[in-house]
């Protein structure tokens, strides 16, 4: 399947990445061979094979429902590029 | 004290042990090594003082009588892995300035060890690339040249500031990650040892993620006994990470016995490419005879579904990346540029902050697990790992190991395939296989191209069975006898 300008910048929208309109068209064909490639995928029956989403077939483990961590507003913030009184801080989102 | 850099861990051990050396002797070697190698970019962070202060307390813990299995021994850490207090930016612009207030399971453990941190090395942005070209901090440089050939090479990648630093002899070994043979291709093209255990043998916890069902840390070392030894430090149950793996931590070093008589090794058919240079069919045929020869049987296999793996793969890698690095948001870390509104922030900061390969997975990641393609390729890649998986399954029935090549060339120049994202694809066909079904590989370097180039055996065994995946590495390491080293043409003069 090929994709076309319209459809990569609906995923870039979906992604949340920005790209310039003279980038759609170049990445549209780049998108469209990765694609075309990975369709070889089709020639493999695979009705009647069940999804592989991890290589263990583990249960993931219990584990108390204890408070084993906290405390750490400070550490926690200390990277984020814009914060007030300990808090994150984002451009305003409500008018 | 140049000399001090040539050691080997299991040497330095034995001299340390007897107080012949102590780690601040061999620490500054290598800091010095280090600082005169900058030319090939192999590390984002130079870290002397950091160093010494962990030599010297190594020093003392030994005079006090305890010491642990990495006891002073300096060692590079990939920047994917989240130091403490110490930049860690994962080859990307987005993480722009940032400082884990954590250490990661892997590099702890290696502390535990009395273990000392040279630097953080230069890798492929988010571990995205098999050349190390889509750094932020720009690529970096094969201590290797072909003869007579004055053109910079690729180290391989992801890993190839570890990789390089353990070639070009500035560390000791490294930690490194391999999500689709970021571990041992580097170590193939650089003529090192690198392995990637058995998926849930090493905690994630702390490593920045790019594909979590796929991702694992693993060592590169010079040579197979310093693998093993540097594997047992950083491997162990983590109930951080949550697929961590509870089963025992054998004595990996013990398996060198050097003893292969009777062991069943398979050869997959599938593993012969058109087009593959002859030198890696021969080496490949070199190392059949060298197992042979020690004793071991071997057995034509087939691996039906290895011409699946790669295009699989890359859905797979390309929808978890998708998803882990949507955390790259501006807000809690990192880098942010500013916009309009919210969305614009996110929008102009992503942008801004990935690099191509980076944004070309995440867009083609969000392609696959979008309304209306999920079963058309997220579901297809996902039944056909289960193939994979299936036919290692079925073949580990009737051999201990296999053996195949470690990639399908020697190191290439920069820009060879940097416009043809397929090309560069191609280079992890014999490694994504193990990614895919989560089993341990490692590549030996077995021999040296027409150019005078390393190129790398590889050695794959069943899940959690990493002693026979050494056992075996050890044979083809002691009938390769690979002892050529790269000149030292970066060495600024004093």
């Amino acid at each position: 399947m090929s994709v076309d300008k319209a459809t990569v910048a609906r995923i870039a929208h979906l992604a949340r990445i920005g790209v310039r309109d003279e980038e759609l068209e170049p990445l549209a064909a780049e998108l469209s061979g990765i694609l075309q490639w990975i369709e070889q995928l089709n020639e493999v029956d695979t009705a009647e094979v069940p999804p592989m989403a991890s290589v263990h077939d583990q249960v993931l483990r219990w584990r108390g429902d204890i408070i084993t961590d906290g405390g750490k507003q400070d550490e926690i913030t200390a990277n984020a590029p814009d914060g007030e009184n300990g808090f994150f801080a984002v451009p305003k989102v409500i008018e | 004290m140049s000399q001090l850099t040539n050691l080997t861990i299991s040497q330095a051990r034995d001299l340390l042990a007897k107080g012949e050396l102590s780690s601040r002797q061999l620490t500054e070697s290598h800091v010095e090594a280090m600082a005169q190698a900058t030319q090939l970019n192999a590390f984002v962070s130079q870290l002397p003082d950091v160093a010494l202060e962990m030599a010297e307390a190594s020093d003392s813990r030994r005079a006090g009588g305890s010491a642990g299995p990495l006891e002073g021994i300096p060692l590079a850490i990939k920047d994917l892995f989240c130091t403490k207090g110490t930049l860690t930016m994962a080859g990307s612009h987005i993480l722009d300035g940032f400082k884990p207030p954590y250490e990661s399971t892997v590099s702890d453990n290696l502390w535990q060890a009395g273990a000392v941190m040279l630097g953080k090395t230069n890798m492929d942005e988010f571990a995205m690339g098999s050349s190390n070209e889509t750094s932020y901090f720009g690529p970096v440089q094969n201590p290797w040249r072909g003869r007579g050939d004055n053109r910079a090479l690729v180290p391989g990648g992801s890993s190839g500031g570890s990789a390089a630093a353990v070639a070009g002899r500035f560390a000791m070994a490294a930690t490194a990650t391999d999500t689709g043979g970021s571990i041992r291709q580097p170590a193939a093209f650089t003529g090192t040892v690198g392995s990637k255990p058995t998926y849930g043998r090493c905690s994630r916890w702390g490593v920045v993620a790019f594909a979590s069902s796929l991702d694992q840390a693993g060592p590169i070392t010079r040579d197979v006994r310093d693998n093993a030894i540097m594997l047992g430090a950083m491997a162990g149950y983590d109930p951080k990470d949550s697929t961590s793996a509870n089963v025992p931590l054998p004595d990996f070093e013990a398996a060198l016995t050097g003893d292969i008589r009777g062991l069943k090794i398979g050869v997959p058919k599938e593993y012969v490419l058109d087009g593959m240079p002859g030198e890696i069919e021969t080496l490949w045929q070199q190392g059949i005879g060298w197992l042979r020869q020690a004793g071991a049987e071997i057995i034509d296999i087939s691996l039906p579904h290895t011409k699946y793996a790669l295009p699989a793969y890359y859905i797979v890698a390309p929808a978890e990346a998708s998803s882990n690095l949507a955390r790259y948001d501006g807000v809690r870390f990192g880098l942010r540029v500013p916009g309009g509104d919210l969305r614009e922030m996110y929008e102009n900061t992503r942008a801004t902050g990935f690099g191509a390969e980076v944004r070309r997975r995440v867009l083609i990641g969000t392609y696959v697990l979008s309304a209306g393609y999920y079963d058309a390729y997220y579901l297809k890649a996902q039944k056909i790992r289960r193939l994979i998986a299936r036919d290692f399954t079925e073949a580990y029935e009737t051999v201990d190991a296999i053996l195949t090549p470690s990639a399908p060339s020697a190191a290439f120049p920069f820009g060879d395939k940097a416009d043809d994202p397929i090309a560069m694809y191609l280079n992890d066909i014999f490694t994504v296989p193990a990614n895919l079904a989560g089993l341990p590989g490692i590549s030996v370097p077995a021999g040296l191209s027409a150019e005078g180039l390393p190129l790398g055996l590889q050695i794959l065994a069943p899940a959690f069975d990493e002693e026979t995946m050494f056992r075996v590495a050890g044979v083809v390491e002691q009938a390769a006898n690979f002892t050529a080293q790269p000149e030292q043409w970066w060495k600024v003069p004093a």
